[in-house]
């Protein structure tokens, strides 16, 4: 199957990424974050499947000053589908979700996903009501996109077709806890963190 | 039936606790026991309300709030914590706090019998997701209750929930169709 590199898209996507905050959807999204590194502003989930987009949405508000970008795979967002018409009603500025769909559960044998019998995440997201939402299939267009991440004052929505290779894994942290505390601190102050 | 209600109407209480303990989002997927304090939310600058499609993005709406700095709560009707149990996972594995107010259906008067299987169950599905929940009967017991439960859930980093009874809210009336 056709279709850009999983990793050296984000790596393309994260470069020079500065102060963004990034959650990623659990699976090789996760891993692959975590094959780019280990920052304080990443908060890689190990779970809750369909929560990455809402979870991106809660930092968003919270934080206004900051961009918040999500990083997601097809099938976590599939689960998660209402959220994009929970998001575009809200129409945060700071908000980015980017789908790294390889129209597959990678996680659980390589089932097909619906975007692999035409479910289209882009004219989804474009039905719910967010504007600026593209589908990327060519490595060209990926500096675009991260030009976007960093300057585009409205919510961004875009799918990355890539191709579905079994890559090693490379393991973020998997204590919850711990990588809550870790982002809060790292927007809060490690004072401020402590309390709620 | 909002419009006979008194201004100490337990909503008033709830919202001025959400001001007094900067709870500064609030996320519903809407029931008519909570018509009034929705509406209070809503006409609150301080407040920012999210319409959810489905319960459980209010729990991973919550949670990322956490993370940011600020504090949520979570409203929905009994038949919503059926859809949230997954999702309950997300703060407790993290160790965040979540304030749930859930209006009861399925119990006092209920006309509609598809309310009556999660209206039963609410409870210990809750618990079982590792929820702390409160129970509220009576309407001066409401403001202490949610008073307590935001303290619990952000001082102590507790996930909580205050059931309101269906006896409280007030059984829906399907021939007047109003709530």
């Amino acid at each position: 199957m056709n279709g850009l590199s999983r990793r050296a898209a984000l790596a393309e996507i994260l470069r020079e990424r500065n102060d963004l905050i990034v959650v990623a959807g659990l699976g090789s999204p996760a891993y692959d974050l975590a094959s780019i590194g280990n920052e304080n502003l990443d908060f890689p989930m190990w779970g809750a499947m369909g929560g990455a987009a809402m979870v991106g949405l809660g930092i968003a508000l919270a934080q206004p000053q900051r961009r918040v970008l999500v990083i997601t795979g097809d099938g976590e967002m599939l689960m998660g589908i209402g959220s994009l018409a929970t998001i575009a009603v809200q129409r945060p500025r700071n908000l980015r979700l980017v789908v790294m769909d390889n129209q597959q559960f990678g996680e659980t044998g390589h089932q097909r996903t619906h975007t692999a019998f035409g479910t289209d995440l882009v004219a989804v997201a474009r039905g719910c009501g967010i504007v600026h939402a593209r589908s990327i299939f060519d490595a060209n267009d990926l500096a675009d996109l991260r030009r976007d991440i960093h300057a585009l004052d409205d919510t961004l929505f875009a799918v990355v077709n890539i191709s579905a290779q079994e890559l090693p894994r490379v393991l973020p942290p998997r204590d919850g806890a711990y990588l809550a505390q870790r982002m809060r601190a790292a927007l809060l102050g490690e004072a401020d963190a402590l309390e709620t | 039936m909002s419009d006979s209600l008194p201004n100490t109407h337990w909503s008033d209480g709830v919202h001025a606790l959400f001001r007094a303990h900067r709870i500064n989002i609030v996320s519903f997927v809407p029931d008519g026991g909570m018509k009034r304090l929705l509406e209070l939310c809503e006409r609150d600058a301080a407040i920012h309300t999210v319409t959810l499609t489905t319960e459980q993005e209010g729990i991973a709406l919550a949670a990322g709030a956490f993370l940011g700095g600020t504090r949520a709560a979570v409203l929905m009707q009994s038949s919503g914590v059926g859809n949230c149990v997954n999702m309950l996972s997300l703060p407790r594995v993290c160790n965040m706090p979540l304030l749930l107010l859930v209006t009861m259906r399925g119990e006092w008067g209920e006309f509609n019998p598809w309310q009556v299987p999660m209206g039963s169950g609410t409870q210990v599905v809750l618990e079982a997701s590792g929820v702390i929940t409160y129970r509220v009967q009576t309407p001066q017991d409401v403001v202490p209750t949610v008073d307590a439960a935001i303290e619990f859930a952000f001082a102590s980093r507790q996930r909580v929930a205050v059931l309101l009874a269906q006896k409280l809210i007030g059984a829906k009336n399907f021939v007047r169709g109003d709530q």
